[in-house]
């Protein structure tokens, strides 16, 4: 088996690691929370060492409440320099908004599974390119990155297992028009090593692989064995959210995102340098998760608090 | 690095019925509720129908540190005892070992135990590693003159509660002796969950050069997430034997609400999403774990078992 022989590949002396947690982490988590504790919670993973801090949404408040706030919190979360805080617009109306907002870097969702995007966005994923190029062109002339996402990677709630072509495909146009990084999204944690390696290996001939970024759901266990796997097929960029935030909105009470502080662990027991300082990052986690009124869903940090 | 063919490679599951060292005894103790032999005899038996080829059933550890353990042999004599299902007995001694391959027992394989970490082995089984290999040698010759086979254990492979890392040369020195003695196989145990890919591989790097692959076990905890890419590491590495808990069963005793031991349904969803066959049927474990998890009264710490029960 390919995966098998991975070990001999050297891994990237150092990964970059893209915190969700406040956009997609609270996004998908019942609790809201006031605009004041989002920022603090940016401000408080700014100063564990992270690099890249999805901070907020425009998407339209009547389809995400949660990212009612995203002027406020643009507005009001420092910036530290050396930091990006990109933030996702669905199309030309939510990218004018970000931008008004201060936005200095956006991001853009397809899909690689039809039925998904349908259900979702409610336009085919050919449709939702096309909205997106809207985006691109405004974003090009106003010297804005963006970042491309691509959903359903590993498998869709609806249709199932999904061809490598497809998310080749739709990786490819994202690149393509123009986004500098395309994160590849197993939306539903149905992924394993097996089924990573050969969407990566079909991804990887149409977009370099310096490029590219792994979006793992936990939500089967999988997650740190699927990065594992990417970085051994030379992915250096890793998203992931602080506590494991957000479950996973098609398996109710299941988990949903990796826990940055899982990562984290396991990229530094691997000698791999991310800049991140894992106390630092463990208390922004215990502060959201006390906000929330949840337990964390990162061992790392369920671990490092029981020590008898 | 290991010479994988690249036809699937078989993987056994051991399964562990639960933890059963003495210094578990504070564990056991705060749980308050002891199984009773009935709920023991059932799992088991309903561990034997998934396809598993190995169950570790009970442990001969005296009762006064493991009262758990304390109905072994009523659980042995009380299993339906599957054709093709083998199921091994913890033996630290050999008091255990006469127990366990008594007429009323009737243990056809059995385990020791040993450990990477000085400190470790005095804290839990008081007496140093010399001392337990030397009683572990009894056992061996014991078990040799009878033709039961003996599977060896090494806990703290990747790192120790006491002491911290442990240096992989210990590992290695420990398992050799095992395996030198007469143990078929050694199940190399990261019994605080610390380890990471890059102490896995550090670590069979050097036990490799020692004792062949083909005779290697990994027996991961999941306390710091780690158990799935560190099993996915040995398995590149060439091991293709599996340690693991129906549901995750076993907490870390340095970590008191932490998790333990790594989960079957979550190692089974992995391997077999790889094309690795394992001869276990998956929604039978999933049914199992949930039958003991009703049993004890808690919720499982697989996250297969957690999706696939909380479908919309």
């Amino acid at each position: 088996i390919f995966i098998l022989f991975l070990v001999l590949k050297r891994l990237p002396d150092r990964v970059k690691i893209v915190e969700v947690g406040p956009r997609d982490g609270l996004q998908n988590e019942k609790t809201i929370v006031p605009a004041e504790t989002k920022i603090r919670l940016i401000d408080m993973l700014s100063d564990s060492g992270l690099s890249v801090i999805e901070a907020t949404s425009f998407v339209s408040p009547k389809w995400v409440p949660q990212m009612a706030d995203q002027m406020e919190v643009m507005k009001g979360i420092r910036r530290k320099p050396g930091v990006s805080y990109p933030v996702l617009t669905p199309n030309l109306k939510g990218f004018q908004a970000a931008v008004e907002a201060g936005a200095s870097e956006v991001a853009i969702f397809g899909a690689a599974s039809e039925l998904f995007s349908k259900k979702n966005i409610n336009c085919s994923v050919e449709e939702s390119l096309q909205r997106f190029e809207q985006v691109m062109v405004a974003a090009k002339a106003a010297g804005v990155p963006v970042r491309g996402y691509v959903s359903c990677v590993l498998g869709c709630p609806y249709e199932g297992k999904v061809a490598p072509a497809k998310v080749a495909k739709v990786a490819k146009r994202l690149y393509s028009m123009g986004c500098y990084e395309i994160s590849l999204g197993d939306t539903i944690g149905v992924g394993t090593p097996g089924g990573m390696s050969e969407m990566l290996e079909a991804v990887s001939k149409v977009v370099p692989v310096g490029a590219l970024a792994v979006h793992c759901h936990d939500t089967y266990g999988q997650a740190l064995a699927n990065i594992l796997v990417a970085l051994q097929m030379g992915v250096s960029v890793v998203d992931s959210s602080v506590g494991g935030l957000g479950g996973c909105p098609y398996a109710q009470g299941a988990s949903g995102n990796v826990a940055t502080e899982d990562v984290v662990y396991m990229l530094h027991g691997l000698g791999i340098q991310t800049g991140v300082d894992l106390p630092k990052l463990m208390d922004a986690g215990a502060f959201i998760c006390h906000s929330l009124n949840r337990r964390t869903s990162s061992k790392v940090s369920q671990a490092t608090h029981c020590k008898l | 690095m290991g010479n994988v063919p690249t036809t699937v490679k078989h993987c056994l599951s051991h399964e562990q019925l639960a933890r059963d060292y003495p210094w578990l005894k504070r564990w056991l103790v705060e749980e308050k509720e002891i199984v009773p032999t009935e709920v023991k005899v059932q799992l088991i038996d309903r561990l034997s129908d998934t396809g598993l080829s190995v169950i570790e059933a009970t442990s001969f550890v005296s009762s006064k540190w493991v009262p758990q353990m304390a109905d072994h042999t009523e659980v042995l004599q009380g299993i339906r005892k599957s054709p093709n299902v083998r199921y091994p007995v913890l033996t630290p001694n050999m008091h255990g070992f006469q127990n366990a391959v008594s007429l009323a027992a009737g243990a056809t394989e059995v385990a020791v135990f040993g450990s990477a970490s000085e400190t470790f082995s005095r804290k839990n089984i008081n007496c140093s590693i010399d001392e337990s290999m030397l009683r572990f040698e009894e056992v061996l010759n014991a078990a040799k003159d009878q033709q039961i086979p003996v599977r060896g254990y090494v806990s703290c492979a990747l790192g120790c509660p006491h002491e911290g890392p442990i240096d992989p040369s210990k590992v290695t020195e420990v398992a050799k002796r095992l395996y030198e003695m007469g143990c078929y196989e050694v199940s190399l145990g990261d019994t605080v969950g610390v380890g990471t890919p890059g102490s896995m591989a550090a670590m069979l790097r050097s036990v490799t050069r020692e004792v062949p692959c083909r005779a290697l076990a990994v027996h991961c905890h999941d306390t710091y997430g780690q158990a799935l890419a560190n099993i996915l590491t040995a398995l590149q590495m060439g091991v293709c034997v599996v340690d693991s808990a129906v549901a995750g069963l076993g907490g870390c005793p340095y970590a008191q609400g932490s998790s333990g031991n790594v989960s079957t349904e979550d190692v089974l969803y992995m391997l077999h999403g790889m094309g690795i066959q394992t001869g276990v049927d998956l929604s039978k474990m999933i049914a199992v774990g949930d039958f003991i998890c009703h049993s004890l009264n808690r919720k499982t710490n697989s996250r297969v078992a957690q999706a696939r029960g909380s479908q919309l």
